[in-house]
């Protein structure tokens, strides 16, 4: 472990900054899952947020890795749905990604690992109208901009979030086929998805942060057309 | 001998279905669990996890499960867990009652006892 550092003190601050938002937008959230869902995505995620935020905060040594860990650990023990072990059981699989510290590169593995974590437990494709349409735009528009395009962090995170916003939208008029919303059928078309929604906000708090935590303004960029890559559309 | 848990989203279900397997189960241990961390509708991964060392007492422990994250929170539970432990695609009441019958067995294994309770797919109520 590496001793506190600024990046720690950010990550705390990002685990607080989300619980404040997804607290905001509990009752959007419950909306949204009380169309196709089962009404509790919005109470789950703020408690197990707001839960999260006062784990990290007491942290004797928060580094970045023991902070997501935490608040992974503590979403698993408090959220009590499918977004315990998705959201939660994937930041803690994650962390190790981050165990040198955070860099463009370290942040590029952690979003690819969590991904990788989300579809492997939960067998979500693009498409299927789950969290997940708007985390792959998200993961390989980031990784793309810093690995390819040589964005600066906070750069790359805002293309990101243009492409969750993108996701989020596509999540509307699709059909879902994962999840509570698929025993809706036909009857969950021109609903926008809880999941994918609460994926966004995260993404747009750890822009906020991190612009925050390196005195930047938050860029205006446009989303680069498709950034899901070949083999990721769903089939169906 | 074989374990079981019976893993709702709401703790009074499970305890109801590990009543009525218990009927059947001899001295098998059949363990509830259910519930969020504020007691309303959920599963939770740390609660399963303890509910698995409660059930096992050696031979490893089959799980009976009912819907969405309960099966997503059941297996980080077990990746959490040291007991050996499998989940029966099966129907969670039905189910639980055909492992409980199997876990009488003295030959009963993990296998033998998943086995029967995913069985219970099949069974025709009309």
């Amino acid at each position: 472990m590496s001793a506190p550092n600024d990046a720690g003190a950010a990550a705390v601050a990002a685990a607080e900054n989300v619980a404040d938002r997804i607290e905001a937008e509990r009752e959007h959230l419950t909306d949204l899952d009380s169309a196709i869902g089962d009404a509790d995505h919005g109470g789950n995620m703020a408690r197990g947020w707001q839960a999260a935020a006062e784990a990290v905060a007491g942290l004797d040594n928060p580094t970045v890795e023991a902070v997501v860990k935490t608040a992974g650990k503590t979403l698993l023990s408090e959220v009590g749905g499918a977004s315990g072990p998705l959201y939660g059981g994937s930041l803690v699989f994650a962390s190790a990604e981050l165990s040198d510290g955070l860099t463009a590169e370290s942040a590029v593995a952690f979003a690819e690992t969590y991904l990788e974590k989300v579809q492997d437990r939960g067998d979500a494709k693009v498409g299927d109208k789950t969290m997940v349409d708007a985390l792959v735009p998200a993961v390989h528009t980031f990784k793309k901009s810093v690995e390819t395009d040589d964005l600066p962090p906070v750069d790359a995170l805002a293309k990101a979030v243009a492409a969750a916003e993108n996701g989020v939208a596509f999540t509307v008029p699709i059909r879902a086929a994962k999840g509570r919303a698929s025993y809706l059928g036909w009857r969950s078309v021109g609903h926008q998805d809880p999941g994918a929604t609460s994926t966004l906000y995260i993404i747009e708090e750890l822009l906020a942060t991190a612009a925050d935590h390196l005195n930047q303004e938050i860029p205006s960029v446009d989303a680069d057309s498709p950034t899901i890559p070949e083999g990721e559309a769903s089939g169906e | 001998m074989v374990g079981l848990v019976v893993v709702s989203h709401s703790y009074t279900a499970a305890q109801g279905i590990a009543e009525i397997a218990a009927e059947m189960a001899g001295e098998t241990n059949i363990e509830p669990v259910g519930g969020d961390s504020d007691g309303g509708i959920g599963t939770v991964p740390d609660d399963i996890e303890a509910a698995l060392a409660a059930a096992d007492d050696g031979d490893g422990v089959v799980v009976l499960v009912d819907l969405g994250s309960a099966v997503m929170n059941t297996e980080v539970a077990i990746e959490l867990s040291d007991v050996e432990t499998v989940i029966a695609d099966a129907p969670v009441l039905e189910g639980a009652v055909n492992a409980a019958v199997a876990a009488t067995s003295p030959d009963a294994t993990l296998g033998s006892v998943r086995d029967q309770a995913e069985s219970a797919r099949n069974v025709d109520k009309l």
